[in-house]
């Protein structure tokens, strides 16, 4: 029996477990999926919202504003990759200009500072590869951008190092209240909490509604995204937005905390939550919208396409509180969820340990130091770094100039990579322009080695996606055998 | 910081005749960095027949044309370090390396040579739309799998472009047991040789779909199959033309892009037609010092022709580093009608050497003639039965062809009518 079970280990899930981490309780994180963030938050924009569209007095408002205020120092302390490099939100004709309007009565009523309506001549001089067609912009200098997979990671590490369990592949399938505890379901057998934290992403409505919440119901929405190459010069420093609509942001042109360039996504309802394959369609009306903001764009440097599908819930605001006795939840988590993640995980905190008297911990373990990766080093400390580990001496990606010894310290983290994904989102390493081809093989090797398993049996994310069918010898005997 | 006479990046073909050609003109302060445990490059994972025809008159395994020139530079004494990878070039020539045994190195070198070889173009290139699930593979990456650490990456394939290496795997594939269902080109001829069409897919009757594309991937963790389309003359898709595929692995062969990141660091004049550096008719770049050879260059159909080119960089090389730079003005070398990426893109003015052109035909040109034109006055011609973009041209101009130069030359495509 576990004090806390909690469902989901996305940004959500693992910003709640590491808010909760501070107290005496043991606590369970479950996930249906093989690794921390592979839902949502593993495909979203990466933007950290200053909180100028939510509807002021909502939940999305109040805690994207406290969210947004969070992530500087709590990026820093986790070591996560962030930046406030603001973002404009462009009106191409007169009439968009009155939704900036609203949109900055909203900022403002929310709290939201720096705000300012700018001109054409403005936006052009901040950013010149912007549309000579663009007539004004929404100028939100608090907006941030941040790796949402490795904000997931590090929460999720410093949960871990202060007791919490990450259990994967497990699929709560129904949760009930037996008397004094609850009791989940799963793929793996039955799972017994004293309390229950719902933070099920997709599926967080279908737990809601059985924890015996007011009926919710979650529309999947699918957002496509294009990634470029690195380039040399960003084409935009600021998160280009266009006007929202009421599907949601709109297509955006933004820079990544890494130096890509990101396009999208669309929105599209789909009726099922793991359908993240990319359309043609969806593809083409990416590209399409970003030249509205961006003429200049060529996809020559296209690396990769990807979809994420984020948790529309019907009435439009999140749902983070109390559902029942002894049963939390921090549902409906679209955008700006990631945002909101840890002002998320503050409220939750503050509301379980009211309602469940949990007491303080005497010691709370501070994150784990997260290296700098070997790419953002200076010559002075790669020397440093070679010299303690000379497996920092040994390239592995080239694109991405990923090491050796980050890739092993990757696989041995708290919550460690257990694919070539998992690795992948926690390195880099296959993220750069050859998309893996030359170091997949050699990271295939390495979470052999390091797992103890064959060589065969390494996947590129979930059960079922290994890599390597077989052996040569294995393919001969049958071929002789036929 | 070391100073060096001689920092040769790349230990594959092109970085080994390289460091042949400048050590037997006597260079000795040198070193070859190459970033795999092995020199030999790409050729280690290459273990068919078929290189060293022009060069050395018999057919050989990739590995085996390979260890002829590692033989070579070891009966000479270059050092070749390995498991070396190269971070940065300056414009200073200032070369940045790491390895786990030596740590951090700061090399300056008189002269560099550039042979790093080249990358295959990955799925997001080609923005394939579908899921990213497991099975998807360009052909060089499932080649190491096979032939270098002997796993099977699936049992029945698509092979997506048919690029050489694309060609080689579906007859690899073949013989170890899978089931290759067929090999879909997006343009209406092949990109690969003619005899890797025959030998890897007409011996296996393995079908070619031309002007076909992979228009979805299907799968959730594993791929399950592949939707194919035929395109129109614009290359997109025509709708109710789909073929569907059941398939657990898809292998792309949809070209090489030379790997030229190094160069870049070096602010290296890049050419947009051929991805590699503008060179002069010695393969020095724009960057005095800095000479480029190999698939880092231009992407070549054939070993020999990386070797010879590669060869000629090293004496380059070594003649700057032996009696300075003897850069002077140079007349253009452009490409007509029917005629992209021609190296070099310069020559000397006034030099008196031969120079060989090379280039890929635009099209498929039968009976036809590549014509080098300087001003209305023909500088030289080849004919053949057929040029192909699949397999690079060259065509030689002769010593005192190039001494009579006197102005910016063009190469084009001539048919008969």
């Amino acid at each position: 029996m576990f004090d806390i079970l909690i469902v989901g280990a996305g940004v959500v899930g693992s910003s709640v477990a590491r808010a909760l981490s501070r107290y005496q309780a043991s606590i369970l994180v479950v996930d249906a999926a093989c690794d921390v963030a592979e839902g949502s938050s593993k495909a979203n924009s990466g933007i950290v919202h200053a909180g100028y569209d939510a509807v002021p007095g909502t939940l999305k408002a109040k805690l994207n504003v406290r969210g947004a205020e969070m992530y500087p120092s709590l990026c820093e302390e986790l070591g996560v990759p962030y930046r406030r490099n603001g973002a404009m939100i462009l009106a191409f004709s007169e009439d968009d200009r009155s939704t900036l309007k609203k949109l900055y009565d909203q900022g403002i009523k929310n709290g939201v500072k720096e705000l300012r309506i700018i001109e054409k001549e403005e936006i052009l001089a901040l950013e010149p590869q912007t549309s000579p067609e663009v007539v004004c912009a929404l100028l939100v200098p608090t907006s941030g951008i941040v790796s949402p997979y490795e904000m997931a990671f590090a929460l999720a590490d410093h949960a871990a190092v202060n007791g919490v369990e990450f259990r994967f592949q497990t699929k709560v399938d129904s949760v009930r209240w037996e008397k004094d505890h609850w009791e989940a379901e799963t793929n793996q057998g039955k799972i017994q909490a004293r309390i229950l934290v719902n933070c099920a992403g997709a599926s967080s409505a279908d737990l809601h509604n059985q924890m015996g919440g007011e009926k919710a119901e979650i529309i999947h929405r699918r957002g496509q995204y294009y990634i470029l190459d690195h380039p040399d010069v960003l084409p935009f420093d600021h998160t280009m937005f266009q006007c929202p609509t009421k599907m949601g942001k709109g297509i955006l042109v933004a820079p990544t905390v890494h130096g890509n360039v990101l396009l999208g996504p669309t929105a599209e309802d789909i009726q099922d939550p793991l359908d993240v394959a990319t359309t043609a369609e969806g593809l083409e009306s990416v590209l399409k919208a970003a030249r509205l903001t961006w003429p200049g764009l060529s996809v020559r440097t296209a690396i990769t396409n990807f979809s994420g599908v984020r948790a529309h819930e019907i009435h439009g605001d999140f749902m983070v509180g109390k559902v029942a006795g002894h049963a939390y939840e921090a549902a409906g988590m679209e955008s700006p969820g990631l945002s909101a993640a840890p002002a998320v995980g503050e409220m939750l905190e503050e509301i379980i340990v009211r309602e469940e008297g949990l007491e303080k911990k005497a010691q709370w373990l501070p994150a784990p130091v997260h290296p700098r990766p070997f790419n953002e080093m200076t010559d002075q400390e790669r020397q440093a770094a070679i010299e303690a580990d000379p497996l920092y001496g040994k390239i592995i990606c080239r694109c991405e100039v990923v090491t050796e010894a980050e890739i092993r310290a990757a696989i041995r983290r708290p919550v460690g990579a257990t694919s070539v994904d998992g690795v992948k989102r926690r390195t880099r390493a296959g993220m750069g322009r050859c998309q893996g081809g030359f170091c997949s093989p050699r990271v295939v090797e390495i979470l052999a080695e390091e797992l103890h398993i064959p060589m065969t049996s390494v996947r590129k994310g979930g059960p079922g996606s290994e890599l390597l069918v077989g052996t040569i010898q294995e393919a001969m005997a049958k071929e002789a055998e036929a | 910081m070391t100073e060096k006479d001689l920092v040769i990046i790349g230990g594959g073909p092109a970085g080994l005749a390289a460091a042949i050609g400048a050590w037997e003109d006597g260079i000795r302060d040198m070193v070859v960095l190459e970033r795999e445990k092995q020199a030999g490059g790409i050729l280690r994972q290459c273990i068919h027949n078929g290189f060293g025809l022009h060069r050395f008159g018999e057919e050989l395994t990739g590995p085996e044309y390979a260890q002829r020139d590692i033989d070579r530079a070891k009966e000479l004494g270059i050092p070749i370090q390995c498991n070396t990878t190269v971070l940065s070039v300056t414009e200073e020539k200032v070369v940045t390396c790491v390895s786990a045994e030596k740590g951090l190195e700061i090399i300056h070198a008189r002269a560099i040579i550039l042979a790093m070889g080249c990358r295959e173009r990955p799925r997001g290139a080609l923005g394939t739309p579908g899921t990213r699930c497991a099975g998807i593979y360009t052909a060089g990456t499932a080649q190491k799998f096979v032939n270098l650490e002997g796993f099977m990456p699936g049992k029945r394939v698509v092979i997506l472009g048919s690029g050489d290496i694309g060609l080689i795997m579906a007859r690899r594939m073949t013989l170890q047991g899978a089931k290759v269902l067929a090999c879909v080109e997006l343009m209406p001829f092949s990109s690969g040789l003619n005899r890797n069409i025959v030998q890897c897919l007409q011996d296996f009757d393995i079908p070619l779909y031309l002007s076909h594309t992979v228009t979805n991937v299907e799968g959730r963790e594993r791929l399950t199959g592949v939707t194919v389309s035929e395109v129109g003359p614009d290359r997109k898709p025509i709708p109710g033309t789909e073929i569907h595929f059941d398939c657990d692995t898809l292998l792309l062969s949809v070209g090489l892009i030379p790997e030229n990141e190094l160069s870049r660091t070096a602010k290296v004049e890049l050419s947009p037609v051929t991805s590699g550096a503008v060179v002069n008719d010695l393969l020095e770049t724009s960057v005095p010092g800095i000479f480029s050879c190999g698939n880092v260059l231009h992407v070549h159909d054939l070993v020999d022709f990386v070797s010879e080119e590669s060869f000629k960089a090293g004496h380059a090389a070594a003649d700057l580093i032996l009696h300075g730079a003897k850069r002077s003005d140079t007349i253009r070398v452009l490409d007509g009608e029917g005629v992209r990426g021609t190296v070099p893109q310069m020559i000397r003015r006034g030099s008196a050497d031969e120079v060989r052109l090379m280039f890929r035909p635009a099209g498929v040109y039968k009976n036809a003639s590549a014509v080098v034109m300087c001003g209305d006055r023909e500088v030289a011609r080849k004919r053949a039965m057929i040029f192909t973009p699949g397999e690079m041209a060259v065509l030689p101009i002769p010593g005192n062809k190039v001494a009579e130069l006197d102005g910016d030359i063009t190469v084009k495509m001539e048919v008969k009518a």
